[in-house]
Protein backbone atom coordinates (compact mmCIF):
# COMPACT_ATOMS: atom_id res chain seq x y z
CA UNK A 1 0.00 0.00 0.00
CA UNK A 2 1.51 3.74 -0.97
CA UNK A 3 0.90 6.67 0.79
CA UNK A 4 1.07 9.96 -0.50
CA UNK A 5 2.72 12.86 1.24
CA UNK A 6 3.86 16.20 1.20
CA UNK A 7 7.96 17.00 2.53
CA UNK A 8 8.78 20.29 2.76
CA UNK A 9 12.21 20.71 2.00
CA UNK A 10 13.70 24.81 1.68
CA UNK A 11 16.98 23.92 -0.27
CA UNK A 12 19.02 25.74 -2.88
CA UNK A 13 19.05 24.10 -6.30
CA UNK A 14 22.90 25.34 -6.62
CA UNK A 15 24.14 24.25 -3.43
CA UNK A 16 26.11 21.80 -4.99
CA UNK A 17 28.33 24.49 -7.22
CA UNK A 18 28.04 27.01 -3.97
CA UNK A 19 30.08 24.25 -1.16
CA UNK A 20 32.68 23.87 -4.56
CA UNK A 21 32.98 27.41 -5.08
CA UNK A 22 33.27 27.94 -1.13
CA UNK A 23 36.26 24.86 -0.85
CA UNK A 24 37.98 26.73 -4.14
CA UNK A 25 38.07 29.98 -2.67
CA UNK A 26 39.48 28.91 0.73
CA UNK A 27 42.16 27.38 -1.52
CA UNK A 28 42.89 30.76 -3.03
CA UNK A 29 42.85 32.95 0.49
CA UNK A 30 44.98 29.96 2.02
CA UNK A 31 47.83 30.93 -0.72
CA UNK A 32 47.03 34.42 -0.87
CA UNK A 33 46.25 34.81 -4.30
CA UNK A 34 43.64 36.89 -6.05
CA UNK A 35 41.70 35.25 -8.38
CA UNK A 36 39.15 36.72 -11.22
CA UNK A 37 36.19 35.26 -13.20
CA UNK A 38 36.80 37.23 -16.19
CA UNK A 39 33.55 37.02 -18.26
CA UNK A 40 31.66 38.64 -21.70
CA UNK A 41 30.40 36.95 -25.21
CA UNK A 42 32.30 35.38 -27.49
CA UNK A 43 34.73 37.68 -29.24
CA UNK A 44 34.27 40.23 -26.96
CA UNK A 45 38.02 40.23 -26.81
CA UNK A 46 38.82 38.06 -23.58
CA UNK A 47 42.08 36.33 -24.37
CA UNK A 48 43.23 39.91 -26.17
CA UNK A 49 42.77 41.40 -22.95
CA UNK A 50 44.50 38.59 -21.36
CA UNK A 51 47.62 38.44 -23.76
CA UNK A 52 47.78 42.48 -23.13
CA UNK A 53 47.56 41.85 -19.10
CA UNK A 54 49.86 38.88 -19.42
CA UNK A 55 52.77 41.26 -21.41
CA UNK A 56 52.21 44.36 -18.97
CA UNK A 57 52.58 42.79 -15.90
CA UNK A 58 54.27 39.39 -15.96
CA UNK A 59 57.31 40.34 -15.01
CA UNK A 60 55.94 42.22 -11.65
CA UNK A 61 53.07 39.29 -10.81
CA UNK A 62 53.09 36.08 -10.69
CA UNK A 63 50.33 34.63 -13.26
CA UNK A 64 48.09 31.74 -14.08
CA UNK A 65 45.39 31.48 -16.16
CA UNK A 66 42.75 28.97 -16.43
CA UNK A 67 40.89 28.85 -20.21
CA UNK A 68 37.79 27.67 -20.01
CA UNK A 69 35.99 26.80 -23.94
CA UNK A 70 33.78 24.71 -25.40
CA UNK A 71 36.18 23.36 -27.28
CA UNK A 72 39.90 23.56 -28.79
CA UNK A 73 43.05 24.78 -27.01
CA UNK A 74 43.95 27.50 -29.32
CA UNK A 75 43.35 30.30 -26.28
CA UNK A 76 45.93 28.39 -23.81
CA UNK A 77 48.29 28.07 -26.30
CA UNK A 78 48.11 31.87 -27.17
CA UNK A 79 48.64 32.42 -23.77
CA UNK A 80 51.42 29.84 -22.79
CA UNK A 81 53.50 31.48 -25.59
CA UNK A 82 53.99 34.65 -23.58
CA UNK A 83 54.97 32.50 -21.10
CA UNK A 84 52.60 31.80 -18.20
CA UNK A 85 51.01 28.85 -16.78
CA UNK A 86 47.60 28.47 -18.70
CA UNK A 87 45.13 25.18 -18.05
CA UNK A 88 42.78 24.89 -20.80
CA UNK A 89 39.07 23.12 -19.98
CA UNK A 90 36.97 22.01 -22.79
CA UNK A 91 33.72 22.37 -21.61
CA UNK A 92 32.82 20.10 -24.51
CA UNK A 93 29.17 22.20 -25.14
CA UNK A 94 28.66 22.97 -21.72
CA UNK A 95 27.88 27.14 -21.76
CA UNK A 96 29.64 28.06 -18.55
CA UNK A 97 32.29 26.95 -16.13
CA UNK A 98 31.67 25.35 -13.05
CA UNK A 99 32.51 24.98 -9.31
CA UNK A 100 33.29 21.36 -9.93
CA UNK A 101 35.61 22.20 -12.75
CA UNK A 102 37.94 24.74 -11.16
CA UNK A 103 38.47 22.29 -8.70
CA UNK A 104 39.72 19.39 -11.25
CA UNK A 105 42.26 21.99 -13.53
CA UNK A 106 43.84 23.30 -9.56
CA UNK A 107 44.88 19.93 -9.93
CA UNK A 108 47.29 20.84 -12.32
CA UNK A 109 48.44 24.17 -11.67
CA UNK A 110 50.96 25.03 -9.08
CA UNK A 111 49.66 27.86 -6.70
CA UNK A 112 52.79 28.03 -4.95
CA UNK A 113 54.27 31.53 -5.51
CA UNK A 114 51.53 32.80 -7.63
CA UNK A 115 49.83 36.41 -6.91
CA UNK A 116 47.33 36.59 -9.38
CA UNK A 117 44.81 33.58 -10.80
CA UNK A 118 42.52 34.92 -13.59
CA UNK A 119 39.89 32.25 -15.05
CA UNK A 120 38.42 32.99 -18.22
CA UNK A 121 34.75 31.68 -18.48
CA UNK A 122 33.25 30.86 -21.84
CA UNK A 123 32.16 33.46 -23.97
CA UNK A 124 27.77 33.85 -22.76
CA UNK A 125 26.22 36.77 -20.80
CA UNK A 126 24.29 34.62 -19.19
CA UNK A 127 24.50 31.12 -17.59
CA UNK A 128 28.17 32.06 -16.20
CA UNK A 129 26.91 34.86 -14.20
CA UNK A 130 24.94 32.08 -12.10
CA UNK A 131 27.61 29.65 -11.13
CA UNK A 132 30.70 30.96 -8.52
CA UNK A 133 33.69 29.58 -8.83
CA UNK A 134 35.25 30.97 -5.76
CA UNK A 135 36.61 33.63 -7.17
CA UNK A 136 37.56 37.32 -5.31
CA UNK A 137 36.09 39.52 -8.00
CA UNK A 138 33.52 38.95 -11.28
CA UNK A 139 34.70 41.41 -14.24
CA UNK A 140 33.54 41.26 -17.37
CA UNK A 141 33.90 42.88 -20.54
CA UNK A 142 31.93 44.46 -23.31
CA UNK A 143 32.87 45.59 -26.56
CA UNK A 144 31.36 48.51 -28.61
CA UNK A 145 30.31 46.79 -31.18
CA UNK A 146 27.68 44.63 -29.31
CA UNK A 147 25.37 47.53 -28.69
CA UNK A 148 25.03 50.04 -26.30
CA UNK A 149 21.85 48.20 -24.82
CA UNK A 150 23.38 45.43 -23.59
CA UNK A 151 23.17 46.69 -19.59
CA UNK A 152 19.56 45.76 -20.02
CA UNK A 153 19.49 42.60 -21.55
CA UNK A 154 21.71 41.04 -19.33
CA UNK A 155 21.33 42.70 -15.93
CA UNK A 156 22.50 39.74 -13.47
CA UNK A 157 26.12 40.30 -15.14
CA UNK A 158 25.96 43.70 -14.88
CA UNK A 159 24.81 43.58 -11.49
CA UNK A 160 27.50 41.17 -10.13
CA UNK A 161 30.46 42.16 -12.25
CA UNK A 162 32.71 44.72 -10.18
CA UNK A 163 34.35 46.19 -13.11
CA UNK A 164 33.62 46.76 -17.03
CA UNK A 165 35.76 46.91 -19.58
CA UNK A 166 34.55 48.60 -22.15
CA UNK A 167 36.29 47.20 -25.21
CA UNK A 168 37.21 48.44 -28.95
CA UNK A 169 36.65 51.48 -28.27
CA UNK A 170 39.08 52.31 -30.96
CA UNK A 171 36.30 51.51 -33.48
CA UNK A 172 33.65 54.37 -32.01
CA UNK A 173 33.77 56.40 -34.67
CA UNK A 174 32.81 53.76 -37.48
CA UNK A 175 29.58 52.31 -35.55
CA UNK A 176 26.68 53.83 -33.32
CA UNK A 177 27.38 52.81 -29.97
CA UNK A 178 27.08 55.56 -27.05
CA UNK A 179 29.60 54.92 -24.38
CA UNK A 180 27.47 57.37 -22.32
CA UNK A 181 24.18 55.28 -22.64
CA UNK A 182 26.37 52.27 -21.97
CA UNK A 183 27.41 54.05 -18.19
CA UNK A 184 24.22 54.96 -17.42
CA UNK A 185 22.36 51.89 -18.25
CA UNK A 186 25.13 50.40 -16.32
CA UNK A 187 24.95 52.54 -13.30
CA UNK A 188 20.92 51.59 -12.99
CA UNK A 189 21.68 48.09 -12.35
CA UNK A 190 24.95 48.25 -10.39
CA UNK A 191 26.22 51.37 -9.34
CA UNK A 192 29.25 50.30 -7.58
CA UNK A 193 30.41 48.92 -11.16
CA UNK A 194 33.78 50.24 -12.10
CA UNK A 195 33.89 51.37 -15.67
CA UNK A 196 37.24 51.51 -17.77
CA UNK A 197 37.12 52.40 -21.76
CA UNK A 198 39.69 50.31 -23.01
CA UNK A 199 41.08 48.82 -26.88
CA UNK A 200 43.46 45.77 -26.24
CA UNK A 201 44.28 46.93 -30.16
CA UNK A 202 45.55 50.05 -29.52
CA UNK A 203 46.54 49.67 -25.86
CA UNK A 204 44.47 52.48 -24.56
CA UNK A 205 43.06 52.83 -21.09
CA UNK A 206 44.70 49.68 -20.22
CA UNK A 207 47.34 51.07 -17.89
CA UNK A 208 44.01 52.03 -15.73
CA UNK A 209 42.76 48.39 -15.66
CA UNK A 210 46.42 47.43 -15.26
CA UNK A 211 46.23 49.57 -11.76
CA UNK A 212 43.11 48.05 -10.46
CA UNK A 213 44.44 44.22 -10.91
CA UNK A 214 47.98 45.33 -9.04
CA UNK A 215 45.70 47.01 -6.17
CA UNK A 216 43.86 44.06 -6.13
CA UNK A 217 46.56 41.89 -5.86
CA UNK A 218 48.92 44.01 -3.60
CA UNK A 219 45.68 43.36 -1.25
CA UNK A 220 45.71 39.95 -0.92
CA UNK A 221 49.59 39.75 -0.66
CA UNK A 222 49.21 41.97 2.48
CA UNK A 223 46.42 39.67 4.00
CA UNK A 224 49.17 37.13 3.47
CA UNK A 225 51.75 38.42 4.79
CA UNK A 226 49.65 39.59 8.06
CA UNK B 1 21.31 26.42 -21.57
CA UNK B 2 22.05 26.64 -18.12
CA UNK B 3 18.59 24.58 -17.46
CA UNK B 4 20.43 21.27 -18.01
CA UNK B 5 22.85 22.41 -15.04
CA UNK B 6 20.01 23.60 -12.67
CA UNK B 7 18.06 20.04 -13.68
CA UNK B 8 20.84 18.01 -12.86
CA UNK B 9 21.54 19.66 -10.01
CA UNK B 10 18.32 19.34 -9.18
CA UNK B 11 18.14 15.48 -9.50
CA UNK B 12 20.45 15.13 -7.07
CA UNK B 13 19.00 17.22 -4.59
CA UNK B 14 15.46 15.93 -5.25
CA UNK B 15 16.82 12.15 -5.17
CA UNK B 16 18.57 12.86 -2.07
CA UNK B 17 15.47 14.12 -0.58
CA UNK B 18 13.22 11.56 -1.62
CA UNK B 19 15.62 8.84 -0.22
CA UNK B 20 15.64 10.46 3.07
CA UNK B 21 12.08 10.67 3.73
CA UNK B 22 11.91 7.24 2.24
CA UNK B 23 9.68 7.83 -0.87
CA UNK B 24 9.33 5.25 -3.55
CA UNK B 25 8.37 7.68 -6.41
CA UNK B 26 8.20 11.33 -6.61
CA UNK B 27 5.40 12.98 -8.84
CA UNK B 28 5.22 16.77 -8.23
CA UNK B 29 8.56 19.10 -7.08
CA UNK B 30 7.63 22.56 -6.34
CA UNK B 31 10.32 25.07 -7.07
CA UNK B 32 11.01 28.94 -6.84
CA UNK B 33 12.52 30.64 -9.66
CA UNK B 34 13.73 34.60 -9.50
CA UNK B 35 13.09 36.30 -12.63
CA UNK B 36 17.03 37.46 -12.46
CA UNK B 37 18.04 33.86 -13.01
CA UNK B 38 17.10 33.81 -16.45
CA UNK B 39 15.55 30.45 -16.39
CA UNK B 40 13.08 29.03 -19.19
CA UNK B 41 10.47 26.87 -17.26
CA UNK B 42 10.11 24.97 -20.25
CA UNK B 43 13.91 24.31 -21.25
CA UNK B 44 14.13 23.45 -17.84
CA UNK B 45 11.31 21.03 -17.80
CA UNK B 46 12.71 18.93 -20.65
CA UNK B 47 15.76 19.22 -18.96
CA UNK B 48 14.64 17.79 -15.94
CA UNK B 49 12.51 14.74 -18.10
CA UNK B 50 15.64 13.71 -19.65
CA UNK B 51 18.01 13.71 -16.89
CA UNK B 52 15.49 12.07 -14.38
CA UNK B 53 14.54 8.86 -16.19
CA UNK B 54 14.64 5.63 -14.34
CA UNK B 55 15.32 7.70 -11.22
CA UNK B 56 12.28 7.80 -8.32
CA UNK B 57 11.62 11.23 -9.83
CA UNK B 58 11.04 10.20 -13.26
CA UNK B 59 7.58 11.78 -14.27
CA UNK B 60 7.19 14.11 -11.68
CA UNK B 61 5.67 17.45 -12.73
CA UNK B 62 7.65 20.64 -12.05
CA UNK B 63 5.67 23.29 -10.48
CA UNK B 64 7.32 26.74 -11.04
CA UNK B 65 6.85 29.81 -8.96
CA UNK B 66 8.54 32.73 -10.82
CA UNK B 67 9.54 35.35 -7.87
CA UNK B 68 9.45 39.13 -8.69
CA UNK B 69 12.92 41.10 -8.42
CA UNK B 70 12.23 43.32 -5.33
CA UNK B 71 15.11 45.25 -4.09
CA UNK B 72 15.48 47.48 -0.37
CA UNK B 73 17.05 50.58 -0.11
CA UNK B 74 19.73 50.43 2.49
CA UNK B 75 20.19 53.92 3.06
CA UNK B 76 15.51 54.70 3.27
CA UNK B 77 14.45 51.62 3.79
CA UNK B 78 12.03 51.83 0.45
CA UNK B 79 11.08 48.35 -0.47
CA UNK B 80 10.02 48.77 -4.20
CA UNK B 81 9.87 46.19 -7.39
CA UNK B 82 12.45 46.47 -9.86
CA UNK B 83 11.28 47.77 -13.13
CA UNK B 84 13.55 48.03 -16.13
CA UNK B 85 16.51 46.65 -14.42
CA UNK B 86 16.75 50.35 -12.37
CA UNK B 87 18.15 49.08 -9.20
CA UNK B 88 17.43 52.85 -7.93
CA UNK B 89 15.87 53.95 -4.84
CA UNK B 90 12.12 54.70 -6.48
CA UNK B 91 11.62 57.28 -2.71
CA UNK B 92 15.15 58.57 -2.73
CA UNK B 93 17.04 57.29 -5.96
CA UNK B 94 20.09 56.10 -4.12
CA UNK B 95 22.25 53.26 -5.47
CA UNK B 96 22.45 51.20 -2.37
CA UNK B 97 19.99 48.41 -2.74
CA UNK B 98 20.08 44.81 -1.85
CA UNK B 99 17.62 42.09 -3.63
CA UNK B 100 15.20 40.98 -1.18
CA UNK B 101 13.92 38.39 -3.74
CA UNK B 102 15.00 37.70 -7.85
CA UNK B 103 17.43 35.49 -7.61
CA UNK B 104 16.28 31.77 -5.99
CA UNK B 105 16.94 29.17 -7.47
CA UNK B 106 15.41 26.79 -4.76
CA UNK B 107 13.53 23.56 -4.30
CA UNK B 108 10.40 24.22 -2.17
CA UNK B 109 8.64 21.16 -1.47
CA UNK B 110 8.25 17.64 -2.86
CA UNK B 111 4.97 15.14 -3.22
CA UNK B 112 5.51 11.19 -3.60
CA UNK B 113 4.14 8.24 -2.40
CA UNK B 114 5.73 6.07 0.49
CA UNK B 115 4.99 2.93 1.27
CA UNK B 116 2.98 1.86 3.86
CA UNK B 117 4.68 -0.76 6.21
CA UNK B 118 2.70 -0.49 9.18
CA UNK B 119 0.03 -3.14 8.00
CA UNK B 120 -1.92 -0.47 7.84
CA UNK B 121 -1.88 0.78 11.85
Amino acid sequence: MMAEVKVPVVRNILQANERLAAANRKRFDDAGIFVFNLMSSPGAGKTSLLERTVEGLADRIKMAVIEGDLQCSFDAERIQRKGVQAIQINTDGGCHLDGNMIQIALESLDLNGLDLLIIENVGNLVCPAEFNLGEHEKVMILSVTEGDDKPSKYPLMFQLTSVLLVNKVDLLPYIDCDVEKIRERARQINARQEIFEISCRTGEGIPAWFSWVEEKVQEKKQARQN
Amino acid sequence: MHELAIAESLLEIVVEEGRRHDLQKINVIRLQIGVMANVIPEALTFSFEMVSQNTIASGAALEIETLPVVAQCSACGQRFDVENQVFLCTRCGKPDVKLVSGRELSLVNLEGETRDDDGGS
